[in-house]
């Protein structure tokens, strides 16, 4: 059984630097169960064979696909194009955030430094198995589906509009120093840093992250929130800062 | 200086004590174990850090912890390797990778991997096809997620590891028989890449892109079998190719699309379009006994594992998969040409969407449909290459000295037909084994052999000659072209008319593929990189219809109408495919070593 074939109209935004950018209108041939991405890729094995896009596993797994359709940042191959109001042409940008390689693909390297900066997990020294229970890993494994798709960097209005990589590492990276944090058995204390170099006290819990995230992983309620009141905890709580003061960490 | 030159000067120019090409599990184990304070490691990978094939894998990675039940251990899970390989695997291998798969389980733990639990807060393991007892640690139906990212972020604190993403290799580069360092482009500036090195590991992943209905992502043109096979190392087992029996069949867009083992593991079962839970009559000879023969039978097991035998869905994949295509063409097919997967009446949907999470979301964003409430309908999806580079069972090395490889682009493990969850146990062990030797052979190596322009010159140009203007062939369409030879003239059953005359199809393709052309402009430009990745492709389906030609028998993965039976005279001959003085392929026969009486007594033993 074959699904039946109609034409739609994609708007792609071509081109490698801001002064040359264009969109352009394509019509390309399509089956209603077909998801954007697929689209995209019709239009380049038919007519734009230089049409610079990045995928890998075409099933919302990868978190390679990142893109903003018409205007809303989505992975195109989860987005179904029967979601869309195919009447009119479909708007398809690279995310804004990141620097622009070409057409729809942009230079995320940014977010890969960050992560060599969080000091990794460090698990306690024993020679016995240690165990850990499923209530007590359920959150951490939450945190732990993140596909690294960038799109809650890229809505990040202090990302975005802001232009703060220097000081703020960003949704994505404080959802894995959540993840680090709650970890059960992780030795390494990282509050300090979370606070000062990794800039949580930024984020003003506009929530635009959570909205967008493909995995719907409730980062700003679980995972900013709670290391927000963690920070607080640690470093201004009276008796905690008195006993910093007379017991300095190393 | 001609253009040659002034592009060879131009090259980006590295060196690495050893060269990693691959990122998924097996070349970031690998990098993690070679590198040290006085080993520098360069690893390669074409797409971005993490996303890497193994970040697919959902079902889970088998190891013998016995931590689900204590029954298990490394002799049982030796055997259901060997048996689900058709007795053709390399029982060394096998035997290693038995014995060490659950320490490098417990390892990942240690970097911060977070497995799913047991009820006394131990790995919690899973059932699967052809493994006795619940075997695969697993994290929902993530775990290559768990697994790459947990890697990762190991080897980003490496000090001596550099990772060049987005950068593709497509030579290497011999003097006398051994390696000596790989050319390759990077997609962001077009750049054109030279890296010395002392020892290479191929982690490269397989060939599914061959195909057309197919799991596997772009990254699966072959490019590791074929760059191994260019510089003369010895290929194996190309004949065998796991068809996974539940790929998505429907919508035509998402035709090939995984769906995980796992499903069956939890409780999923198999129905034709009368309604008849079928896989009881596919059983075979070699199985007989093991598996349950009624429905009620299976349903005491899936109530405790214990009581009855498993449900015959739990078969190994080749027989599943064969039993799949026979109810097709028996007439007794699903609506769009499978079979129906049906968890929602085994399982409350709570339970489906904490065990099958990605499932739930995959089947409800691309088809509409709500597995915890209606059948799926699967069928055969080209998945997994068992055949590839071969490599000494215990260094990972390979025909050609310096030259290593490790992961799906190796070969011997998994014999005939692949078990599901030995994969990402294989990229472990193997990974670590083949970073170790990799690591000690290129400390024996003094220096850097110097790479001259006369080498560079034919390489450069052969990669740029799809911009030259005369280059009018479409690369998609190529492709397009190859997919549909592989899948009527190669695919999943065979005989001698159909592969002679793929094999005289792909040549021909061949030819025309020569023409291949790309649009200007080096920055990231696909098209440019169709027309290099269809090389490879090509290469590697060759070689697959070559050694496919040259089995005689029927056996796990490879399946001939003209000879449908397992001949027992071939389960130790490996069909070695070799690159003959002309650049074409050379086949011969081999017997493998024979296997030590204490290993064939754990094959043929009842219970361990
Ligand atoms: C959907 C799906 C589900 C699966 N589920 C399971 C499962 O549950 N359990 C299991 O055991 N197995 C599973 N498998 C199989 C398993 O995931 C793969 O066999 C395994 O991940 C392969 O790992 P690898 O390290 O060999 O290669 P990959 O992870 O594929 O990595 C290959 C790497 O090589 C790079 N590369 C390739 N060519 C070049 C080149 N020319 N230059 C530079 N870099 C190159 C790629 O960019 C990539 O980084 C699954 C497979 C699929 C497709
Ligand atoms: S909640 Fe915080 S991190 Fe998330 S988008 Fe808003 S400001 Fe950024
Ligand atoms: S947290 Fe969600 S949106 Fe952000 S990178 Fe991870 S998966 Fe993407
Ligand atoms: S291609 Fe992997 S998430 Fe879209």
């Amino acid at each position: 059984m074959k699904d039946e074939k109609f034409q739609i109209k994609l708007n792609v935004q071509i081109g490698e630097s801001l002064d040359n950018l264009k969109t352009e209108t394509y019509s390309v041939d399509v089956d209603k169960k077909m998801v954007v991405l697929d689209a995209v890729h019709e239009l380049q094995a038919t007519q734009l064979p230089e049409l610079a896009v990045r995928w890998n596993c075409k099933a919302g797994k990868c978190g390679s696909c990142s893109a903003e359709v018409n205007g809303k940042p989505k992975l195109m191959c989860m987005s179904k194009l029967s979601d869309y109001n195919l009447k009119e042409p479909i708007s398809i940008r690279p995310m804004k955030t990141f620097p622009l390689i070409k057409d729809l693909v942009t230079d995320v390297s940014w977010n890969y430094e960050v992560n060599k900066r969080i000091k990794p997990y460090n698990h306690p020294n024993s020679s016995e198995y240690i165990t850990m229970q499923q209530i007590d890993v359920d959150r951490v494994q939450e945190f732990r589906k993140c596909i690294e798709c960038f799109l809650c960097q890229n809505v990040c209005h202090i990302l975005r509009d802001h232009d703060l990589k220097d000081k703020f590492v960003g949704p994505r990276f404080l959802l894995r120093l959540a993840s680090l944090n709650m970890h059960p058995l992780d030795t390494e204390n990282r509050l300090g840093d979370i606070k000062d170099e990794f800039g949580l006290g930024y984020c003003n819990i506009t929530k635009c992250c959570t909205e967008v995230c493909p995995e719907i992983i409730p980062i700003t309620d679980e995972a900013i929130i709670p290391l927000k009141e963690r920070v607080v905890d640690e470093f201004y709580d009276p008796i905690k800062w008195f006993l910093r003061k007379l017991f300095p960490k190393k | 200086m001609t253009d040659l030159q002034e592009e060879i000067k131009k090259m980006e120019k590295y060196d690495a004590d050893v060269l990693v090409v691959g990122a998924g599990g097996a070349g970031l184990r690998a990098a993690i174990e070679a590198s040290n304070a006085n080993t520098k490691v360069i690893v390669v990978t074409k797409s971005l850090l993490g996303k890497a094939h193994t970040v697919m894998a959902e079902g889970g990675a088998a190891a013998a912890l016995g931590m689900k039940d204590e029954r298990d251990n490394w002799k049982v899970h030796f055997r259901d390797t060997m048996r689900g390989g058709k007795l053709h695997g390399n029982w060394k291998m096998a035997e290693i990778h038995a014995k060490q798969a659950p320490q490098r389980i417990l390892e990942l733990e240690k970097w911060g991997a977070v497995f799913d639990r047991t009820t006394d807060g131990k790995i919690n393991q899973r059932n699967f096809g052809g493994h006795k007892y619940p075997r695969l640690a697993h994290v929902g139906d993530r775990t290559g997620l768990e697994m790459i990212r947990a890697l990762q972020d190991h080897v980003v604190h490496e000090d001596n590891v550099e990772v060049l993403m987005e950068t593709t290799i497509t030579h290497l580069i011999k003097k006398e028989n051994r390696v000596i360092g790989a050319v390759g482009y990077r997609r962001d500036s077009g750049n054109l890449v030279l890296v010395r090195a002392k020892a290479i590991i191929l982690g490269t992943g397989g060939i599914g892109k061959a195909y057309k209905i197919t799991s596997n992502s772009w990254e699966y043109t072959g490019d590791g079998h074929s760059l191994a096979f260019n510089v003369g190392a010895d290929i194996i087992d190309m004949e065998f190719v796991q068809f996974h029996p539940t790929g998505m069949v429907y919508p035509s867009s998402v035709k090939g699309i995984l769906v995980t083992e796992g499903v069956r593991g939890e409780g999923g079962i198999l129905r034709n379009s009368e309604g008849e839970r079928f896989m009881f009559r596919y059983i075979p000879k070699m199985f007989e006994g093991e598996y349950a023969t009624t429905e009620e039978e299976a349903k005491r097991w899936l109530a405790d594992n214990n009581s009855g035998r498993r449900p015959p869905e739990l078969l190994t994949r080749d027989v599943v998969a064969k039993a799949i295509l026979s109810e097709v063409k028996a007439g007794r097919g699903s609506t769009h040409g499978g079979a129906y997967l049906d968890i929602a009446s085994q399982r409350s949907p709570e339970y489906i969407k904490q065990k099958l999470p990605s499932m739930y979301h995959q089947f409800k964003t691309l088809a509409g449909l709500d597995i915890t409430k209606e059948p799926m309908e699967v069928g055969p999806t080209t998945h997994y290459i068992m055949g590839g580079i071969r490599v000494h069972p215990e260094t990972q090395s390979t025909t050609v000295s310096g030259l290593y490889a490790a992961g799906e682009v190796s070969a011997g493990l998994h014999g005939a037909n692949r078990l599901g969850g030995n994969s990402l146990s294989d990229l472990l062990v193997f990974g670590a084994l083949a970073g170790e030797h990799a690591r000690n052979y290129s400390n024996t190596i003094s220096k850097y052999e110097e790479i001259d322009n006369s080498i560079l010159e034919p390489i450069v140009n052969e990669l740029l000659e799809p911009f030259k203007g005369e280059k009018t062939e479409n690369p998609y369409l190529l492709h397009r072209e190859l997919q549909h030879i592989m899948g009527d003239f190669v695919g999943i059953i065979r005989n001698e008319k159909d592969l002679t005359d793929g094999i005289e199809q792909i040549n021909k393709l061949i030819e025309k593929s020569k023409s291949a052309g790309a649009k200007q402009g080096r920055k990231y430009n696909p098209s440019w990189h169709q027309a290099l990745d269809l090389k490879s492709m090509l290469i590697t389906s060759l070689l697959l219809a070559h050694a496919a030609l040259a089995r005689k028998e029927s056996r796990g993965g490879h399946t001939r109408d003209d000879f449908p039976e397992t001949n027992k005279e071939l389960t130790q001959i490996l069909y070695v495919l070799q690159k003959d003085e002309n650049d074409g392929i050379k086949i011969h026969e081999e017997k493998m070593e024979d296997l030590p009486d204490e290993l064939h007594q754990i094959i043929q033993g009842g219970d361990n």
